[in-house]
């Protein structure tokens, strides 16, 4: 029981690290319809600009602000190169650019920065908190809790901006309809903008907590792969959508590569670890065949 | 004056409704197909055999099969690579596990089981559309991986799922030559294409447009959805399983799981976005272009490099590489989403009316 | 020829349908004979749309009953709307844009052809046959609708009123016993609305189609429907003649807006 709540805890927190991700592509989905398939792409290349000014001599708080202002150089070069010449096409067009995208910034990302997996100090380290381990004998990794932590922190920070500030308020009213925002006067093109630097911000949020943890290094990419399952199950437009769908896939995606590759192994001999590269996607598919409409989706027929 | 229909009324359905309605084309293609079946295996070498033509055949397949599934159908599966991998991965079982298999049965053998995996992931389809599916096509392009890496089985028992697998002999006569093969390769993909063109210009082809452009509009008429897509995934998914035994048996002569790759899946794509969505000529002109991009890019870095004294090293090359890849693609998408094939297309118009320019 | 009004065609009972809270349809009941033209009018949001979506099957009402040609259902389905030869077209323009003029009139008649998708990757024989013989059919519609000159163009170029006329030349090319037209004169010029109007007599008067019909223009409604039914809020507040319907104090009402 122990070391079931141990592997739960586990990977609840690093569920929240998906959610994190997850949100990324809901915001910039939310405001403008596009899928982001870059924005993994996007957390690799916030941690390599990241290392990159501290490499350069930067402290960590100064260089996080350069790598943010990289990132809004980046989310205004793709809205003013890509997305504002690709208005009337369909959404899944879009996306397709957006592949292209994570293309390029992979490849542009170790050209600028070099190629080398770089580690990420932030003063954080990776081991058990002593307190839990004493009184509840559970390994709970004080990295973990406290990125968990921050990330929670980051989400809450962003549903209030979404909520109550004018700028929220503004890029609600794009997502909801875009003929409308246009006609009382809000410019979409400066929200769009704007959108993917807070989505430029967040990746590197994401790119530092991971790249802190497990080095920064191409792998951060993948962190996308992480992320959609989380938003199919969630919805492309839901923040808590994206909070509980990252908690859920965390949590079973740990406990099922504990406890199913044995079972297999029983039935078939040989190792079937690393199942977590499928499975969360197996796991949002069946929910999507018994829900369509996701976990907070409204149920929708199409309208002739 | 060279490219006319002029004067070629047609003057029954049945000639409008020709596979190539105009002279020109059929004559363009005639010459096409002698010249790749008769004078590219007389005159060319190994190299080009080997690194360029048999592999852009494979991958025109496999585009292929994407473009009926994306380009004709409209559902985005980003798993291709994987459908593949069940190809070569079945055909190789074939072989290996019945004694006197004929390589001709076992391909179309591997294809069928493609298909009717293809057939098992296009069932989401019918609940989701969009991203939603596109993301949903990643679950087969990692649980097929993973299975063919994990189930000593299905690779015979072999290190890590590598798979090598014996010479391709028909009727006794061994393809042991890059230029057997090549022909062999030729027939089938030639022949595939034939039977694709003719499926998208009859009703199985209009039905899939239909879902693709308007799928309330399409069930309305009595077009069933659940069939048609399903159709298309296990047709399109029968063609990248042929594509992926050819891979196999013809291109590399052994294979491991991880070589089908998500980032071949995105290849395949690349292929169907640059050449052209929804179009069988743009198959080919997307494999042709994808597939050269890396070769030209090999040979002119270093020239530049050298022009610029930059010292360029070979990962910097790769990561060009993929830079050039995202531009293309956007690119593309932005100024001709319909890709080479419409440019192609516009080319053979303005060729038409020259030279009166309207 | 002149048309002679049949029995009862479809008949429908006590429909009601909502959307989650919103009440679309509530407690509709009326008939439509063979041959007629009927039409369906009232103000936007009326539930005009989601009538004819009943009709065929898109949407699945939650009480009463339709009878079509003596057969009765709890709801329709498309296939089977489609089957018993219902057709129709959509208020917004529901063309498959990617397609020529002439491949989607060849969709229209999907359910007609009979060849499997392997006949149709040999071509030769069966398949070619049955494209040439519906392909003759399609032409008669072309040559019908006048719009021979389009036939090679992709939908999607075209403009809105032809596009209009293309996707009624795609509802008759399934040969429907039924047509049902959601609006086909919105948005239209003059000469372009009398050219659809034409069209839809025809159809009519030559097919003997059974026609539904939503539209909004009261002159074109009162010249050509045989019986008119009145929604409003999703209730039917009126059924008819025109003549009947023109002077009902109810409809009056909710035209000259007591409400909105
Ligand atoms: N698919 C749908 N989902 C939700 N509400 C719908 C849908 N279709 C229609 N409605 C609602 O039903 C009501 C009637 O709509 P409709 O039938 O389109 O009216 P009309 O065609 O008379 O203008 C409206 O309130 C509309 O918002
Ligand atoms: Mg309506």
């Amino acid at each position: 029981m122990q070391f079931f709540l141990e592997v739960l805890i586990g990977g609840l927190l690093s569920g929240v690290m998906y959610s994190l991700v997850a949100l990324g592509f809901v915001l910039i989905f939310k405001a403008s319809g596009v899928f982001n398939f870059a924005q993994g792409a996007m957390v690799f290349f916030a941690a390599l600009s990241l290392v990159g000014c501290m490499e350069k001599g930067a402290p960590l708080w100064l260089a996080f602000i350069l790598a943010f202002g990289i990132m809004t150089l980046l989310g205004i070069a793709t809205e003013k190169f890509v997305l504002r010449k690709m208005v009337n096409q369909p959404p899944i067009s879009l996306f397709m650019a957006t592949i292209g995208l994570a293309f390029f910034i992979e490849g542009l990302a170790p050209l600028l920065w070099g190629n080398a997996v770089r580690r990420l100090d932030i003063g954080l380290v990776d081991e058990p908190i002593p307190w839990i381990l004493e009184h509840w004998n559970m390994v709970i990794s004080k990295f973990d809790l406290v990125a968990a932590g921050l990330a929670l922190a980051l989400v809450a920070v962003l549903a209030l901006f979404f909520q109550y500030t004018r700028v929220g308020r503004a890029l609600r009213a794009v997502a909801d309809d875009h003929q409308a925002a246009l006609s009382i006067g809000i410019p979409l093109q400066h929200i769009w903008a704007l959108v993917w630097a807070v989505a430029g911000f967040v990746a590197l949020v994401a790119g530092m907590l991971w790249g802190a943890r497990n080095g920064v290094q191409f792998a951060l990419t993948f962190t996308a792969l992480k992320a959609l399952p989380v938003l199919i199950l969630g919805g492309f437009t839901s923040v808590p959508g994206a909070i509980v769908g990252g908690l859920i896939i965390g949590g079973t995606e740990k406990l099922a590569e504990i406890y199913i590759p044995p079972v297999m192994s029983g039935i078939f001999g040989g190792n079937f670890g690393g199942i977590e590269g499928w499975f969360p996607y197996v796991m949002a598919l069946l929910f999507l065949l018994v829900r369509p409409e996701g976990l907070f989706g409204e149920k929708h027929i199409d309208r002739v | 004056m060279i490219y006319r229909e002029t004067g070629q009324f047609k003057t029954s359905y049945a000639a409008d409704q020709q596979i190539f309605p105009i002279r020109q084309d059929r004559i363009g293609i005639a010459i096409l197909l002698a010249f790749a079946f008769v004078v590219v295996p007389l005159t060319a070498g190994n190299y080009w055999f080997n690194a360029i033509l048999i592999p852009f055949l494979i991958f025109s397949l496999a585009a292929l099969g994407l473009n009926i599934l994306t380009g004709y159908a409209g559902q985005l599966s980003l798993g291709s690579a994987a459908f593949m991998a069940v190809g070569a991965y079945a055909a190789y079982n074939f072989q290996v596990r019945i004694e006197g298999m004929p390589v001709l049965l076992s391909f179309i053998l591997a294809g069928l089981t493609a298909a009717g995996v293809g057939i098992l992931f296009g069932l989401p389809s019918l609940r989701i559309k969009g991203f939603y599916l596109a993301v949903a096509t990643l679950a087969a392009q990692f649980f097929i991986v993973w299975c063919l890496t994990k189930f000593p089985y299905l690779s015979n028992y072999s290190a890590s799922g590598v798979i090598s697998v014996p010479n391709v002999e028909i009727l006794g006569y061994t393809f042991d030559t890059p230029q057997s093969r090549y022909l062999l390769v030729l027939s089938i993909v030639s022949l595939m294409a034939l039977l694709a063109k003719n499926m998208v210009r009859s009703s199985t082809g209009r039905a899939w447009m239909a879902v693709r452009d308007m799928d309330v509009a399409a069930e309305v008429i009595g077009i069933r959805l659940m069939r048609t897509k399903l159709l298309a995934f296990a047709i399109s998914s029968f063609y990248c399983g042929v594509a992926g035994a050819l891979y196999a048996f013809c291109y590399l002569g052994s294979v491991e799981p991880d070589g089908f790759s998500l980032d071949l899946s995105f290849k395949i794509l690349f292929m169907i976005i640059v050449g052209g969505v929804g179009s069988i000529l743009g198959s080919f002109l997307g494999a042709a272009f994808i597939l050269l991009v890396p070769i030209f890019l090999d040979i002119v870095l270093p020239w530049l490099s050298e022009l610029l004294h930059l010292p360029v090293d070979s990962a910097t090359v790769s990561h060009m590489q993929l830079m050039v890849f995202g531009e293309l693609i956007m690119f593309f998408l932005i100024v001709e989403p319909h890709g080479l094939a419409r440019l192609w297309q516009i080319g053979k118009e303005k060729l038409r009316l020259w030279p009166f320019p309207h | 020829m002149a048309r002679k009004i049949g029995e009862v065609i479809l008949d429908l009972r006590h429909i009601s349908l909502s959307f989650g809270g919103v009440k679309a349809l509530t407690d509709i009941s009326f008939d439509v004979r063979e041959h007629e033209i009927r039409a369906i009018i009232g103000p936007n949001g009326a539930g005009k749309s989601s009538m004819l979506n009943v009709i065929n099957g898109v949407y699945r009402p939650q009480q009463g009953e339709i009878i079509f040609q003596g057969e009765h259902r709890k709801d329709m389905d498309t296939h089977a709307a489609a089957a018993a030869g219902i057709a129709r077209t959509f208020q917004n323009i529901a063309l498959f844009k990617g397609m020529t003029v002439l491949d989607n009139l060849m969709t229209g008649r999907n359910l007609k052809m009979r060849c499997n998708f392997l006949q149709h990757a040999l071509w030769w024989g069966p398949a070619q046959r049955e494209e040439l013989e519906h392909r003759r059919k399609v032409e008669e519609i072309i040559d019908f609708l006048e719009i021979e000159h389009i036939r090679k163009t992709p939908v999607g170029r075209l403009p809105y009123g032809l596009q209009k006329r293309v996707e009624l030349g795609r509802a008759l090319a399934a040969e429907p016993k039924m047509l049902l037209l959601d609006e086909p004169m919105a948005g239209m010029n003059v000469e372009e609305k009398q050219d659809m109007c034409r069209f839809i007599l025809d159809v009519n008067d030559q097919f003997g189609t059974t026609i539904v019909l939503i539209e909004h223009d009261m002159g074109v409604v009162m010249d050509i429907s045989d019986r008119v039914v009145v929604l409003d809020y999703g209730r039917k507040i009126a059924d008819g003649t025109p003549d009947e319907v023109k002077n009902d104090p109810e409809v009056i009402a909710a035209y000259l807006g007591t409400q909105h």
